[in-house]
């Protein structure tokens, strides 16, 4: 079974493999020694554990793509520097804005007071122009996360770093060498002109759409019905089965630890060591799919926390998700760190390798595969099992319950959901956490999903959920509008957690994307289908059509930010205050 | 469109003005309602052979027959819709809330703070020229442009239309239109504004009403009545579909129907149906903003305003090549 699909033309689609040289351009490095991405490797410069820090926000010229482009930095760095801390201790992180325009850092996934958790509207009125910031708090966990700004396209303007906080015990994992493995997507184009061109024609940035060629190709292999019904569904609703992302390849040169795939960023190893590598999607737009080829990698955490290890060849990874692998590379030879765009129109990689300078082979991307049916339907209930496997491959392996899936579980669209900044709403989705998601099914490869992880020790709060608050995922691709159950931030009221209570939230995804849901200062504790704890995360994926669950505890008041981690969501309103009084 | 000609002729201007609001009033629930619960289609069955793709049923792709499934499952395609699979019977798109629609509010009275609302990228524009191009017909040559900008929020925009054709370098008809865009439904906006038509003969002005959206099939259609001076009426229809030959390589085919409620010796225009206008554009996207293209647009004048022009001595059928560029910013 072959599912459709068509390889981009990663040369006319002008995917930016960057300049060789191109870095950043006399930076300040107040805190950050070049090329510093290590915690532990032996023979290299480290990152020291610290409490005190001081990070100036200042603009850098900056050079991936043979252009020089202005981009705000900390210490003036892409990524900023690696923080490093310790669990238990109380850290002071003076910010100091040395731009124009305000500015904030948030510690994203980090656990501490509303005021410190950097949001300029809700924790405090971000930093002025000249002015400066002092963050305080103490840290309750440990793991790997980053930092991001939280005001205006900051963020795509590589306002950015990686945080990785020690536990105050051992390591569960001890290993020879650390490295932080940071993904970002860097554009030479203005984010405010991205996001008006999106306003303009959703579709600016997608050269994958469907063509005449295609449908030929289609009918030519298929017959003509089978390319006309293929189509159908998707042209009577409007909708494009090549909608994987907003922004692709045609802006974005897509960053390994600041360094575009031409520079080639390479961790160093020794053959028999163990390596840990902290995978960090600090991506505006972009979801990556990550493999080495020729290692198995290790999945050891998630979102920061420990999870009980799995081994896989490839994981998803959702922008500003993060995922501790373990490697153990046994050849005196080059790895390939390969992270291609969910859209397969570009990639950011690197090299694990016992000599710098080494290379290995870099794969091609992975053929484009369209949505499918359970991308815009969800569980379809099945009639007869013959009917239901014929037409969605893929959802026969695992674990998969077809009793449960026949009975989705319902779903309540909200009034707000009839309107015009809503394209679809899905009646029967799926709620199964097994699938890897579109491109990466029956790929061949051992794909990490959710319902791999497993956080080790359970939840944080055994108590059952005392009561649930559903909120769909909305928009409408055609005019780039981007919603809560329909309604955008700014007419948005608050929801509001009673301090202290124990709530299951429910998501279900009313669109074709994947959406990245993040809620401040709270964990996120997903549930697998039968509402049993799964995994804790700070940043949840939600998959097209698709109802997930997850519990939280209410125990930190304050005004909390809880939006969709693409950028350009959020900025059209894909965010929801929460007050937890 | 055929079905107007064919229900009402070219005859009585009431009837041709009654046409034309018709489109307007019956358009957006038929479009709306292709997908919506059970009531769809009841509305306007007379709209629904003119719009393309309009008249299916109220789930699309489930109206398959319950065709027994071949044994060959692993040849099936991913996308199709399973054919036997029992569908749920709500509309995925559009259709009015149910009774007992969950409420999205979960403030329990709490109010945002102060700082809530961030003052950003409320309003957004765009100026799209579509064609700018020359032409050279059995008429001679000419130039031809057409534009469309808008400016505003996701709900409520300013919508600004202009087209108009010089020929024998002097302006022969020129109009343009200001209007107010709301959006009704996931695709659809109404429109309501005035038109100002210049060139020869002396200059009209028009209140415009009209829809605008995408309907099934990706066809960008637009439909406006207008109203006048002295009871002067009159309607038109725009459709026009991209077909990607590659991702950049765009065939862009047009259509467009203009009524009038009664006649305009000034400005040589006949009741009824005026003219049919069929344009092919292939352009290439050199840029998304930036396309040069070539094309072939076909005129016919029909009814009266044919007589005009045989009157005049010019085409009443006329073929031109053109050339031009299409951009925006």
């Amino acid at each position: 079974m072959k599912p459709l699909s068509s390889r981009p033309d990663l040369s006319r689609r002008r995917f930016v493999q960057g300049v060789a040289l191109g870095s950043v351009a006399a930076g300040a490095g107040l805190l950050r020694p070049t090329g510093a991405w290590a915690l532990n490797s032996p023979g290299q410069p480290v990152v020291p554990a610290g409490t005190d820090f001081a990070l100036d926000i200042i603009e850098r010229s900056v050079n991936f793509t043979g252009a020089a482009r202005p981009a705000i930095t900390v210490n003036g760095g892409v990524p900023g520097p690696l923080l490093r801390m310790r669990e238990g201790s109380t850290v002071n992180l003076r910010v100091s804005n040395r731009l124009r325009v305000p500015t904030s850092i948030h510690w994203h996934g980090i656990v501490l007071p509303f005021r410190m958790d950097g949001v300029p509207g809700l924790s405090f009125d971000g930093i002025a122009p000249g002015e400066s910031f002092l963050y305080r708090f103490q840290l309750r966990q440990s793991g790997t996360y980053w930092y991001h700004s939280h005001s205006g396209f900051q963020e795509q303007n590589a306002l950015y770093g990686p945080l990785v906080i020690e536990p105050a015990g051992p390591e569960r994992h001890p290993t020879d060498r650390d490295y932080v493995v940071m993904l970002n997507d860097w554009t030479d184009e203005d984010p405010a002109r991205i996001y008006a061109k999106l306003k303009k024609q959703s579709d600016y940035y997608n050269f994958a759409q469907p063509t005449v060629a295609d449908f030929f190709r289609d009918v030519r292999e298929k017959g003509l019905s089978r390319a006309l019904s293929m189509r159908r569904m998707w042209n009577e609703m409007r909708m494009n089965p090549t909608d994987l992302g907003d922004v692709s390849g045609y802006t974005y040169t897509y960053l390994m630890n600041g360094a575009a795939p031409a520079q080639n960023w390479t961790g160093l190893f020794r053959p028999g060591e163990k390596l840990r590598l902290r995978f960090i999607n600090g991506s505006a737009s972009t979801f990556f799919d990550v493999r080495i080829p020729g290692l198995k990698m290790t999945v050891i955490a998630a979102d920061g926390q420990d999870v009980e290890p799995v081994p896989v060849d490839e994981f998803r990874i959702a922008v500003a998700e993060t995922y501790d692998v373990i490697v153990e590379p046994r050849e005196e030879r080059a790895y390939t760190v390969f992270a291609q765009s969910i859209d397969r129109g570009g990639y950011a990689r690197g090299t694990l390798a016992p000599r710098a300078g080494m290379t290995a082979e870099v794969p091609p991307v992975d053929r484009r595969v369209w949505l499918d049916m359970r991308d815009m339907m969800g569980a379809m209930p099945h009639a007869g099992h013959d009917g239901g496997h014929a037409a969605m491959p893929g959802m026969d392996h695992g674990n998969m319950d077809h009793g449960s899936m026949a009975t989705a579980p319902a779903v309540h669209h909200a009034r707000s959901e009839y309107g015009p900044g809503v394209d679809m709403r899905v009646d029967t989705p799926r709620s199964n956490l097994d699938d890897p998601g579109v491109g990466l099914r029956d790929n061949g490869r051992r794909v990490l999903t959710y319902a791999d992880l497993h956080t080790v020790d359970g939840p944080l709060d055994a108590r059952e959920p005392g009561r649930e608050i559903e909120l769909h995922l909305t928009g409408n691709m055609e005019r780039f509008m981007w919603s809560f159950d329909g309604i955008r931030y700014a007419d948005a009221r608050p929801v509001h957690f009673n301090a202290g209570e124990r709530l299951r939230i429910v998501l279900v995804n009313d669109t074709m994307m994947n959406h990245p849901i993040h809620l401040h200062g709270m964990w996120s504790e997903l549930e697998n289908p039968d509402g049993r704890f799964q995994v804790r995360k700070h940043t949840v994926n939600v998959q097209p059509a698709q109802r997930i669950s997850y519990a939280v505890t209410a125990d930190a008041p304050g005004r909390w930010a809880w939006h969709c981690h693409l950028l350009y969501h959020m900025e059209a309103g894909m965010m929801r205050e929460v007050v937890v009084s | 469109m055929t079905i107007h000609r064919r229900e009402h002729g070219l005859i009585p201007s009431r009837s041709a003005w009654l046409i034309a609001l018709l489109l307007v009033l019956v358009l957006p629930p038929t479009v709306e309602a292709q997908s919506a619960p059970a009531t769809s289609g009841s509305t306007a069955p007379m709209a629904m052979p003119a719009m393309p793709g309009m008249d299916h049923g109220e789930m699309p792709g489930m109206d398959h027959p319950a065709a027994p499934i071949a044994p060959t499952a692993t040849d099936m395609p991913a996308l199709e819709p399973p054919p036997t699979l029992g569908m749920p019977k709500a509309p995925m798109q559009g259709g009015r809330p149910p009774a007992d629609a969950r409420s999205g509010d979960y403030s329990d009275g709490i109010v945002a703070s102060p700082m809530h609302a961030m003052p950003v990228h409320a309003s957004s524009g765009l100026l799209r020229v579509d064609q700018l191009e020359v032409f050279h017909g059995d008429e001679g040559n000419g130039q031809r442009w057409e534009i469309r900008g808008w400016y505003g929020g996701d709900s409520d925009k300013l919508w600004l239309r202009s087209e108009g054709v010089r020929s024998g370098g002097e302006l022969e008809d020129g109009e343009l239109e200001l209007l107010w865009g709301h959006a009704t439904s996931s695709y659809w906006s109404r429109q309501l504004g005035v038109r100002h038509d210049f060139g020869n003969g002396p200059a009209r002005s028009w209140v415009a009403v009209g829809v605008q959206g995408l309907a099934p099939y990706w066809f960008e259609l637009e439909a406006t009545a207008y109203a006048g001076a002295g009871g002067r009426t009159a309607a038109r229809l725009r459709v026009d579909y991209e077909l990607l030959l590659t991702q950049r390589l765009v065939l862009q085919p047009e259509l467009e129907v203009n009524l009038y409620g009664r006649r305009d010796p000034q400005r040589r225009l006949g009741e009824g149906v005026s003219d049919i206008q069929f344009g092919l554009r292939l352009r290439y996207e050199i840029r998304r903003e930036f396309a040069p293209y070539l094309g072939v647009n076909w005129t016919r004048r029909v009814g009266a305003t044919a007589d005009y022009a045989r009157h005049d001595q010019r085409a009443v059928r006329e073929w031109q090549w053109l050339a031009g560029v299409r951009f925006w910013f």
